[in-house]
């Protein structure tokens, strides 16, 4: 066995590892981009727009804000101002995740790979506990992304065939992806536990509170991560120092 | 060219340089302690901001996204993996549904 051969060995296993960790991304997705091509039918969009649009963009809440936003006629400032702020999170989730990619991702790979940064991706990519490779990263993009094209397809061309309340329930699969991802981290550290109560507590206000209320969902999520993350990283430093998870 | 490709290239190219521009550029790892810890604490308070309370308001009834949600945070506790928690929040749900019908 030569050396090359143990390389390709071990990328087929990172790429499959990968996806086996997209496949529940793909089917919470396939619903979430169904009740989006839902969604885009009633506001007046051809089947193949709603799919081009999931296709190329790849983000549940920034576009459900862009067509409502072109549905309603505004401008294509407005339209790029409301897809910077509420995708700006993704900034900061790619900053997040470069501290735990593997050191021999070079930058043209990591132009290509940053398309498939999303909440759920980066969530199951940042907390993996070893080095993220190219081909673990490509793997677990993969199946998210068809899921979220054919969901669109599917729920644009069907239109509103399953049952509303089919259709909530399944969403539940994607809260569920999270809680699989925060829990045991805070079970096993009580400074996890911690910052996790200030985001929910913040999160809180952001939704409850009058005036904080009226914030958008893309910017009460980057003010409660940060507030959240920044008074943790204040208060209670990791014991290891934190950001590397090798 | 109509107005929906030029909306859609706008929305395309504005998300993908908010994603790949500092995943791109921040090659180097950081040192700063406080930074470090921030972003070791980053993914955490995301998932939870997005989860809470939005979750809650996902269903038709709070009780039914209340029985799912804790479903699935008893089984994350207790150690179960990605695809099992994520599936057991919709079978909760489901049931909990059914028993919201069937009850007066």
């Amino acid at each position: 066995m030569t050396t090359k051969d143990t390389a390709e060995q071990s990328r087929r296993g990172e790429y499959r590892e990968g996806l086996r960790h997209g496949f529940p991304i793909a089917c919470g997705y396939f619903f979430v981009s169904f009740t989006f091509g839902i969604l885009g039918a009633s506001l007046g969009f051809r089947w193949w727009e709603s799919t081009l649009i999931s296709m190329t963009n790849l983000t549940s809440a920034g576009q459900i804000a862009g067509i409502k936003t072109i549905a309603a006629g505004g401008s294509v400032f407005e339209l790029a101002l409301s897809q910077f702020i509420i995708n700006l999170r993704y900034s900061l989730m790619g900053i997040s995740l470069s501290q735990n990619m593997s050191e021999d991702v070079s930058g043209p790979r990591r132009a290509f790979l940053g398309f498939g940064i999303t909440d759920e991706i980066y969530g199951v990519a940042a907390s993996r506990k070893v080095p993220v490779t190219t081909a673990y990263f490509l793997g677990l993009m993969t199946l998210p992304y068809f899921g979220w094209a054919f969901g669109t397809l599917f729920g644009a061309i069907l239109g509103d065939i399953l049952p509303k309340t089919v259709t909530e329930v399944m969403s539940l699969a994607i809260y569920g992806m999270f809680i699989a991802i925060v829990v045991p981290a805070a079970k096993e550290s009580r400074r996890v536990l911690g910052v996790v109560a200030i985001a929910a507590a913040v999160s809180c206000l952001m939704y409850y509170v009058p005036v904080l209320k009226e914030v958008s969902v893309g910017f009460a999520i980057i003010v409660s991560a940060v507030a959240a993350a920044a008074l943790g990283a204040w208060l209670f430093p990791p014991e290891d120092g934190g950001a590397c998870r090798e | 060219m109509s107005r929906f490709f030029v909306c859609a290239a706008v929305m395309m190219i504005v998300t993908y340089l908010v994603r790949a521009i500092p995943f791109t550029m921040f090659r180097r790892k950081v040192k700063n302690r406080f930074f470090r810890a921030f972003l070791y604490y980053v993914p955490y308070a995301v998932l939870t901001a997005m989860t809470l309370p939005a979750a809650l308001y996902a269903t038709e009834s709070l009780l039914v996204a209340a029985a799912g949600l804790l479903t699935a945070t008893l089984l994350a506790y207790r150690g179960r993996g990605l695809v099992v928690v994520s599936l057991s929040a919709c079978g909760a749900a489901f049931v909990a549904t059914l028993l919201l019908r069937l009850l007066p």
